[in-house]
């Protein structure tokens, strides 16, 4: 048990941080939204899904069939970030004008735009199992089937630690990932949008009083966090080279539970939570068996939320009514 | 929050297909009419006779059930084309693979449809779900891929499959596994599935028989990361490694396995994973070499027996490409129920007594059914992807490593 524990630390610690990586940049786009409208928006997910399919569609338009090297490769993974980044950006915004705007100017309770979320995060699954998948990559009577990119880059080994090998696609993504955090901060913490965006979060009756246009904050926190999911899905589908419609399901979990382990609302603690949640599946399949993965990372964020009722980092959930 | 949503379209599903079976109903009702026919009757002589076919058929799954499904249309169309006194026509019901959609779908064969039997479900799961209730309504079934041995062992009269099961599939693979592979060190993966499970324990146990060294671990196929069971996989360093699932998390899991430095293990499946989709999600030079054991008969190219030519071309030329897993197990279900109405057999009961009787040479087996409704050819296949193709080696008993 031990021994399989040593054995098998450092690649799972590798795939543990790729992974939550991912999980960390879904999980902002939730966090975002519930420290700014105090909503979950459940239909993130499928902002996810739809940056991974963002994704797709550059190799697939380009008609890219073998691994690339050099400036090509850069520009190719360059042009898959930007496209997954404005696919899910785009329905992001598109979600808050449709299916949640007209719900606030209308007070409606938070009940309903729960169930507006549900609605549209199955209408976006299906708009792509029945027609975009189908029509737009050419996959006739293929819409729910998993469909895999044609291998981009060389997976080589960049480097080893212990003997075991850490490849160049796991680096790239903890390293984007790490680096759409801190640019993310900065943005918050700095400028004027991100001061609106504080300032909303704490008071929105006190920020419209001071001049700050809460639609266009709304507007841009989705803006934001949708980007952020588009970046997952085109790190996610360069490392692990396979999407389908109904992929945001379990991401949507895994990264809603990231955020509120790090503590909802509070943007590094989405980065803290999505990190600890891919760490931990990975060193709890060591010792149980890949098959009780989820048991273990759910029970650990009971045992968390026990002890710590605002998550590892969050201070927001205090402030926010319960 | 999510298992609400799936639930909530469960019911949205239900609705719809509710409101569309009165909708056929309504129309079946008014074309009655004008001919006159006797409203009543269930199954109007000297007409059409209604054979569902049910499976995952545009799911994820779906590879694996499209070939049975062109296979049956094959044998019908060709039925129809002679002109008979009865007509068959063959009913799609399309489960996506999800038991509660198909004992919905079942429901609605039943009472809207009035189908006389059924060809399917395709899988394990949903058939232990629709089975009893095509026993309740006495209607026969034939299954053409649900290999869970358990189905047979529910004393179910109207059930039938035509091939064996994973009782003889995974002894069968295990076997090869152990003797023509030569591997001493075998790590064995399921999906938790109703049909991973069974099929991945029994070859662990034929396994356990033969001194091999055994290692476990299961995996969940809706996840796309394995690495888990991957890292397991690299620690233990087997010589071959078996994977109880269905192709879709094959493939990823074959992938991720070779990218984390695990070359030579040989990689084993079963029937699950026998489709295109394996090489496609695994990558060409990934799946090279990749061993799939089968109850099926694939009819591949250089296949010489006449009358499985006839099948091959013919599927060939209807649906422009090869026959693929189990369309010649569907192709000879269909044939079973199109041999029953021919013989003058057009409601479930007569049918069902003419299933009890047939002994018939079909395209990939001899097609008797024992007692309980299990076929009595039990012969297992090796088949071997190969410059990005699936060949056959040969009968697991026979075949060997080149």
């Amino acid at each position: 048990m031990l021994n399989d524990f040593v054995n098998q630390f450092w690649p799972a610690t590798i795939d543990g941080l790729a992974f939550g990586s991912i999980y960390a940049l879904i999980a902002l786009g939730y966090t975002m939204v519930y420290g700014v409208l105090r909503l979950i928006n459940f239909a993130h997910s499928e902002v996810f899904m739809i940056g991974t399919f963002g994704a797709m569609f550059v190799p697939f338009a380009l008609g890219v069939s073998e691994p690339l090297t050099g400036l090509a490769l850069v520009g190719v993974i360059l042009l898959m970030i930007v496209a997954g980044t404005l696919a899910s950006a785009g329905t992001a915004v598109a979600l808050e004008q449709i299916a949640y705007r007209p719900l606030r100017k209308r007070g409606a309770s938070r009940l309903a735009a729960l169930i507006s979320a549900i609605g549209a995060s199955i209408f976006l699954q299906e708009l792509f199992a029945l027609l975009v998948i189908p029509n737009v990559f050419n996959r006739p009577e293929k819409g729910r089937i998993q469909m895999g990119l044609p291998r981009l880059m060389e997976k080589s080994e960049l480097f080893s630690i212990f003997g075991h090998s850490v490849r160049v696609d796991q680096v790239l993504v903890i390293v984007a990932a790490v680096g759409m955090m801190i640019a993310l901060d900065a943005l918050v913490n700095r400028t004027k949008i991100g001061r609106g965006i504080r300032a909303t979060a704490q008071n929105p009756e006190a920020a419209v009083l001071m001049g700050v246009d809460i639609n266009k904050i709304v507007r841009m926190t989705f803006l934001i966090g949708g980007g952020m999911a588009g970046v997952a899905g085109a790190l996610y589908l360069i490392s692990y080279e396979n999407t389908y419609y109904y992929i945001g399901f379990l991401f949507g979990i895994k990264a809603f539970t990231a955020a509120v382990l790090g503590g909802i609302g509070n943007l590094r603690g989405a980065l803290v939570g999505g990190v600890a949640l891919g760490l931990v599946e990975n060193y709890g399949a060591i010792f149980a068996g890949s098959d009780w993965k989820h048991v273990i990372s759910f029970s650990i964020l009971v045992l968390v939320l026990m002890f710590r009722p605002t998550g590892i980092l969050g201070e927001s959930l205090q402030q926010a009514r319960a | 929050m999510r298992p609400k949503t799936a639930r909530l379209g469960g019911v949205l599903a239900a609705g719809v297909a509710l409101t569309l079976g009165l909708a056929a109903c309504g129309n079946g009702g008014s074309e009655d009419k004008p001919s006159g026919g006797d409203p009543s009757a269930a199954a109007p002589a000297g007409g059409t006779v209604k054979i569902g076919f049910m499976g995952d058929l545009t799911g994820p799954s779906a590879g694996i059930v499209i070939p049975p499904w062109n296979g049956a249309n094959l044998v019908i169309n060709e039925y129809n084309k002679t002109n008979p006194p009865v007509k068959i026509e063959l009913v799609k019901y399309d489960s996506q693979g999800d038991a509660s959609k198909a004992v919905a779908l079942a429901q609605q064969a039943i009472k809207n449809d009035k189908i006389v039997g059924l060809i399917g479900p395709a899988f394990s799961g949903e058939s232990a779900q629709v089975a009893p209730v095509l026993e309740e309504a006495e209607i026969p079934s034939i299954t053409a891929s649900a290999t869970n041995t358990k189905l047979a062992e529910n004393g179910w009269k109207f059930w039938h499959r035509l091939l064996p099961n994973d009782s003889v599939q995974g002894p069968g693979v295990a076997d090869f596994i152990a003797g023509a592979a030569g591997a001493k060190n075998v790590f064995v993966i399921d999906d938790k599935s109703e049909y991973g499970k069974p099929l991945a324990d029994a070859v662990r146990t034929q396994l356990g028989t033969k001194g091999v060294k055994l290692t476990n671990d299961s995996l969940d196929p809706s996840e796309s990361d394995f690495s888990s069971v991957v890292n397991k996989v690299a620690a233990a360093k087997p010589d071959a490694v078996f994977f109880g699932g269905y192709y879709a998390a094959g493939g990823n899991l074959l992938k991720q396995l070779r990218d984390k430095g695990v070359k030579d293990a040989k990689f084993f499946s079963g029937d699950g994973s026998l489709d295109k989709g394996l090489i496609e999600s695994a990558g060409k030079d990934n799946a090279e070499g990749a061993l799939i054991g089968c109850p099926c008969y694939l009819a591949t190219p250089d296949v010489t027996d006449a009358k499985v030519k006839g099948f091959a071309e013919a599927y060939k030329a209807a649906f422009n490409a090869d026959p693929a897993i189990y369309a010649a197990e569907g192709y000879d279900a269909a044939t079973v129920f199109t041999e029953a109405v021919k013989a003058g057999n057009t409601t479930t009961d007569k049918i069902n007594e003419f299933l009890k009787t047939i002994d018939l040479a079909g395209v990939s087996k001899q097609v008797k059914f024992a007692e309980n409704g299990e076929v009595e050819a039990k012969d297992i296949y090796i088949y071997q992807v190969k410059d990005g193709a699936i060949t056959l080696l040969g009968k697991a008993t026979e075949a060997k490593l080149g």
